[in-house]
């Protein structure tokens, strides 16, 4: 089981959990497991075509896996996949 | 027998050569210049000196002579009036020095001659004082803290992140900082926003900041912007900036200032909060992977709440800001390894900090050789609305 570290933006969707245990020996796999736990989680990370979007970066471990093996990229149990969303808090504004 | 003061001298002008100002600056001016070597004390050389000359007090001359002139190099040696020079050569002809001379009528008839002439920088007695802390670093130093002083940042929001941000800056002496927020402080903001105080509540957050700016160090000049940046005014509000403090809370500014600071090649240093997560890094143009290499595309306005709907804690602004402001100072001193090419992560509920690898994308709309930088209508790009049609005039 890999971890997978969910950033604020979706951790409503996955029941306020900073952090989860996700099996799958591949990017794809984990992705699909953590998809089939918390299907809204699916719904703000992937297009209608099925493709990741284009914001969201994800790393496994320190590395992007868009600069390795994409999807096909493999997590081991004791790598840590995370979820990166850009964020455009400054908080100038108090709106 | 004893030799007067007089004595020396004449028998050090039967040595030595002396060479007139006149001909010391056509030399200068020519393709063999000499080297001149200055032998005034530290305070006179800081009152002004011939420009490219190098400055070895006469007690430290003959032992340092070896470090910065060989035996066989043309040397002149200058002082105020050409007395200590004349006498100095003379050592460093025993030494075997054997084109040394000495200016004649040294620093003041170089002045007076109307020749050029340079005053080095350096601190007041209160600033030696005020930064003497930072003095005793070997890696600032006063010639580090004489370029802070020199140096000028542009902080865009003087809100969660600008605000400790430019009060460090501040305390740190950086010579000039530009404040870009056209909002006013309110009461909700001073939970995080420490540069304002409950009475200036209703003013304009960089007249305010202002005020807390100089309070706190009149050595720096604090420019008001108060605009709401745009592809209209960003290039003339950034041009003069030595580095950009982006403290922005919205993608279209986020992304505006990325391609305006590849536009005008300024280190951009990087942060962004929310609730318990703040990110930083520092992106140098064509030096390092830009803003789009790490996100080539916003979110959708619905994955991207901002601090007003999604909340913030105050204390996590004051570590990313003063994050920002640390790479900021490296930036100017040019010392340590900044942020560029990494992402740092940090998680205040769990005090972690995790650095991810930030690569530049050979492909990149911004930096990639490809790159066909143009600004476009930031607002509706980041609103999704017609994200794949191409960039508007700017």
């Amino acid at each position: 089981m890999s971890t997978v570290r969910v950033p604020p933006v979706l951790r409503a969707a996955v029941g306020g959990v900073r952090e989860l245990s996700v099996p799958g020996s591949t990017v794809a796999e984990v992705l699909d497991a953590l998809y089939a736990a918390h299907p809204e989680v699916q719904a703000q990370l992937v297009s209608e075509n099925g493709e990741l979007h284009r914001f969201v970066n994800i790393y496994v471990n320190d590395e992007d896996v868009r600069l390795q093996g994409w999807l096909a990229t493999p997590v081991g149990d004791s790598d840590t996949l995370l979820i990166l969303p850009a964020m455009a808090g400054g908080a100038t504004s108090s709106r | 027998m004893a030799q007067t003061y007089q004595d020396l001298l004449a028998a050090a002008r039967s040595e030595v050569p002396e060479v007139q100002v006149v001909e010391l600056a056509e030399r200068l001016a020519g393709a063999a210049a000499p080297l001149v070597v200055d032998v005034r004390e530290q305070s006179e050389w800081d009152e002004g000196h011939v420009p490219g000359a190098v400055h070895v007090p006469r007690g430290y001359l003959e032992s340092r002579i070896a470090g910065i002139a060989s035996p066989d190099q043309a040397v002149v040696l200058m002082c105020a009036g050409g007395f200590r020079s004349l006498l100095a050569a003379r050592n460093l002809r025993e030494m075997g020095y054997e084109h040394v001379e000495s200016l004649a009528g040294g620093f003041t008839r170089w002045k007076q001659a109307g020749n050029e002439f340079v005053v080095p920088q350096t601190l007041t007695p209160d600033q030696r004082s005020r930064y003497s802390r930072h003095i005793l670093i070997p890696e600032v130093g006063e010639a580090g803290q004489l370029k802070l002083l020199g140096a000028k940042v542009l902080l865009i929001g003087a809100g969660g992140l600008g605000s400790p941000a430019a009060y460090y800056l501040a305390a740190a002496g950086v010579g000039t900082l530009g404040l870009v927020d056209d909002d006013v402080v309110e009461a909700s903001n001073l939970q995080r926003q420490i540069i304002h105080t409950t009475d200036r509540v209703g003013m304009l957050k960089a007249e305010s900041a202002k005020i807390a700016i100089e309070a706190l160090n009149p050595d720096v000049r604090v420019n008001v912007h108060a605009t709401r940046i745009d592809r209209d005014n960003v290039l003339d509000i950034i041009s003069g900036y030595d580095v950009i403090v982006d403290g922005a809370d919205n993608f279209p500014t986020r992304y505006l200032l990325a391609d305006a600071s590849l536009m005008t090649r300024t280190p951009l240093v990087h942060a962004s909060i929310l609730r318990f997560e703040g990110h930083a890094s520092v992106f140098l143009p064509y030096d390092g992977p830009c803003y789009r290499c790490l996100f080539p595309e916003p979110p959708p306005p619905d994955l991207a709440p901002s601090c007003g709907e999604a909340g913030v804690l105050g204390v996590l602004c004051g570590v990313m800001g003063n994050i920002q402001a640390n790479e900021a100072i490296k930036v100017i001193l040019g010392i340590g390894d900044t942020l560029s090419g990494r992402l740092l992560v940090y998680d205040a509920l769990g005090m972690s900090f995790t650095e991810l690898k930030v690569r530049r994308d050979p492909n990149c709309p911004g930096c990639g050789p490809d790159a066909h930088l143009e600004f476009r209508d930031y607002d509706a790009w980041c609103a999704g609305i017609d994200r794949h049609l191409e960039t508007v005039e700017g």
